[in-house]
């Protein structure tokens, strides 16, 4: 099967059988990074310009190695969003960085669509690195690959998904790609985090991790942003960690292969305690490990093989 | 100059007329309207219309326009406003005060009147604001206001937060017969958000506005209007529970009236999928449940106008992320076909979709125009009800192409439109 897609906009617009070439692919890019040098020509000439309008190490670092390791050049162009609200809007900068015609554009953005509407004006391969609370495809892929890897398949599964739903493009991804290869998801998190209708999406919607954690086979810990405290959200930090965070104590209730996911960057000791995040259920590692594959793969798949079209 | 209309569909909602009639205008006035063929002695030289297979309705009336002048004419005119206005079939649009800076004052309202005399198309009703600079926090001078021509007060875009203050608008306003026009919306609830809040919202990550956000400012609003027997017009009615709450109020006598516009009965949630955002409006469009529960309040009498709530944006504010966009479509040139759909589908007859677009709205803001009587001003449309054609934002009159129902089929052409019997747009003659 051939990887038809112009863009990576959403995990939404994937069938399973493209999720499952991505995996796939994914598995054959690994052994590449284990190599003393870690480099094929596949995308040699190839230009993959990654624009980001937020701030990101891991996610940027991730493309980036993952374009060098293909021989791709990379460019990085970043934009603090008030310059963007003052200067050049993206459509602008999206024609002039087309005029250089680069192959591929990665985008972070702050606001939700900000990839689809790049995506219908310039020829390049649009890659959405993260969209505002919408979707992070990638960070799903490298999910996915993850469990296949550790449990050897994702059907059948039951993940967990506990913390700040609402915000998280992480979870919202995870949602779609989950869904889509069959397992079964629970979500949990404080009300006030949890979207209207999620339960439509086809997840189970709990409060309280304790309600979750025991059915589990994975559990993925969400971020949650320091800045809530001051939107109404949450009274504070401490009783979020209390009350919704991972620690050892609610971790004794999980089955006894569970694995512990967590997009990063963590929060020492408020979603996740210390001693779970260094844990020997921790696979944290394992997802940044697998992120670089899937990247490969992506640009591979997107750019890198004869397209009959 | 006497002008016949001959052979149309003539439909007046004030009378209860629907039927084949001649209509007769002698100079700005309608003269006489009769059965084909009873008019044709009456004068020696007239001009003769043919109306075959048209409908001859009042001329249409917008409650809700935005003309952006003063301040942003790259967005629209008074002029150009007032040519969609009459290419979608208008012959009086109230425009919103906010302007910049805001119809607050009777300078602004003289400015908007003096370009309004100058295009001489359309009749413009300007809408004067509740409360200075629409700040929110003291009262407009209503006074001067209804003196220099407003026909009601409102800080549409930009809701009266303090429930004191639009209690003491609700009162003043009676002392001018002014209606007292909200924008119903609770600005904490609806924060920053920029879609409606449901199952659409969740899976866009968009920020949401609950339909919430509206309900208990109409219950406020409703409940003050209850209060000081004021008059209380509810603007662009968008949720299921806005509707149930005016049909609630209506029930108990309290002087309370509500427009909704074409894009809220025509569309859902569903649609802002792609992140188009032309479909980025404020109220947001609701879901099926909310379409529902507006075409119902429409065909019950709840929703006594349809109104456009036109608001031009140019690519500026438009061709941007959606979180980033200004809210508001243009509706001008598409009320009449879109309001045509609800004719169709069974849930208005012709004459109470007519009624909406004319005649209740003239009562609304006390104007003696919207019905074809002999005496008052010929405003006069002329609608092939039967004419297909496809949407094309390219040949608005607005300034401005922020519609998202560019490409859609629909049927009902505005043929000719009169206004104080001068033809103000035609068909051919597309400059106006």
């Amino acid at each position: 099967m051939q990887f038809r897609k112009k863009d990576l906009l959403g995990i939404k617009q994937l069938e399973p059988e493209e999720i499952n070439l991505i995996l796939e692919t994914s598995e054959t890019f690994k052994e590449i990074s284990t190599r003393p040098i870690k480099k094929v020509p596949t995308l040699r000439g190839r230009t993959v310009v990654h624009l980001f309008y937020e701030p990101s190490t891991r996610t940027r670092t991730s493309f980036e190695i993952a374009a060098k390791r293909l021989s791709a050049d990379t460019f990085n162009i970043s934009a603090s969003t008030s310059s963007i609200v003052k200067g050049e809007t993206l459509l602008d900068t999206a024609r002039n960085l087309e005029a250089m015609n680069p192959d591929v554009i990665v985008l972070r953005h702050s606001a939700a669509g900000a990839p689809h509407l790049l995506a219908r004006h310039v020829q390049a391969a649009v890659i959405n690195a993260g969209d505002g609370m919408h979707e992070h495809p990638t960070q799903a892929l490298l999910d996915l690959l993850t469990i296949k890897d550790k449990k050897g398949t994702i059907a059948g599964q039951t993940v967990a998904i506990i913390g700040d739903i609402a915000h998280s493009r992480v979870a919202r991804s995870n949602i779609w790609a989950l869904t889509k290869m069959g397992a079964r998801v629970l979500v949990a998190g404080p009300t006030t985090m949890i979207p209207h209708d999620l339960d439509k999406l086809g997840v189970e919607v709990f409060y309280r991790p304790e309600d979750v954690i025991p059915k589990a086979d994975v559990i993925m810990m969400l971020r949650i942003q320091l800045e809530r405290q001051g939107q109404m959200l949450l009274p504070s930090l401490r009783e979020y960690a209390r009350v919704f965070g991972l620690n050892e104590e609610k971790l004794s209730q999980a089955k006894p292969d569970v694995l512990i996911m967590h997009p990063g960057p963590i929060n020492r000791g408020v979603e996740i305690s210390p001693a779970v995040a260094d844990g020997p259920y921790s696979v944290i590692l394992d997802q940044v490990n697998n992120g670089v594959a899937v990247r490969m793969a992506l640009l591979y798949l997107l750019i890198g093989g004869e397209k009959d079209e | 100059m006497s002008k016949l209309i001959r052979g149309g569909r003539v439909l007046d909602p004030a009378s209860g007329l629907d039927d084949i009639h001649d209509l007769l205008i002698e100079g700005d006035k309608i003269n006489d309207l009769g059965p084909p063929g009873a008019l044709d002695k009456k004068l020696d030289s007239v001009e003769v219309i043919d109306a075959d297979g048209l409908w001859v309705v009042p001329g249409l009336i917008d409650l809700h326009t935005h003309l952006r002048e003063p301040g942003e004419e790259y967005k629209e005119t008074v002029l150009s406003g007032s040519q969609a206005a009459a290419a979608g079939g208008f012959t009086s649009i109230c425009c919103m005060p906010n302007t910049k800076p805001a119809n607050d004052n009777a300078a602004v309202t003289d400015l908007i009147l003096r370009r309004a005399a100058e295009a001489d198309l359309v009749r413009v009703f300007p809408v004067g604001a509740i409360s200075q600079g629409q700040k929110g926090e003291l009262l407009a001078e209503y006074a001067e206001l209804k003196e220099a021509g407003a026909v009601a007060v409102s800080d549409d875009g930009i809701a009266v937060m303090n429930s004191q203050l639009m209690r003491r608008a609700l009162e003043y306003a009676q002392v001018f017969n002014l209606p007292v026009i909200s924008h119903a919306e609770d600005r904490d609830l609806a924060g920053d958000g920029v879609m409606h809040e449901g199952v659409v919202s969740t899976r866009l990550g968009l920020r949401e506005i609950p339909s919430a956000a509206e309900d208990v400012m109409v219950f406020r609003d409703c409940s003050l209007a209850e209060l000081t027997g004021g008059r209380l017009h509810i603007a662009h009615v968008s949720s299921a529970g806005a509707v149930e709450l005016v049909r609630q109020f209506k029930a108990k006598g309290v002087q309370v009236t509500a427009e909704a516009t074409p894009h809220h009965f025509t569309l859902t949630d569903e649609a802002l999928e792609n992140f188009d955002t032309n479909l980025k409006v404020n109220p947001p469009i609701r879901s099926s449940f909310d379409l529902t529960a507006i075409q119902q309040g429409l065909a019950d009498g709840t929703i006594d106008a349809i109104a456009t709530d036109h608001a031009p944006h140019s690519t500026i504010e438009k061709d941007v992320e959606f979180d980033y966009a200004a809210f508001g479509m243009i509706g001008l040139e598409t009320a009449f076909p879109l309001t045509l759909r609800l004719v169709d589908q069974g849930l208005l007859s012709p004459l109470e979709a007519i009624e909406k677009l004319t005649s209740n709205p003239a009562r609304i803001i006390g104007v003696d125009l919207g019905r074809l009587t002999p005496g008052l001003p010929a405003d006069v449309t002329l609608i092939d009800p039967n004419r297909e054609f496809t949407v094309d934002v390219n040949q608005f009159r607005s300034k401005s192409r922020n519609s998202p129902f560019h490409g859609w089929q629909l049927r009902g052409k505005t043929v000719m439109v009169l206004r104080d019997g001068k033809v103000i747009f035609t068909e051919e003659n597309t400059s106006g």
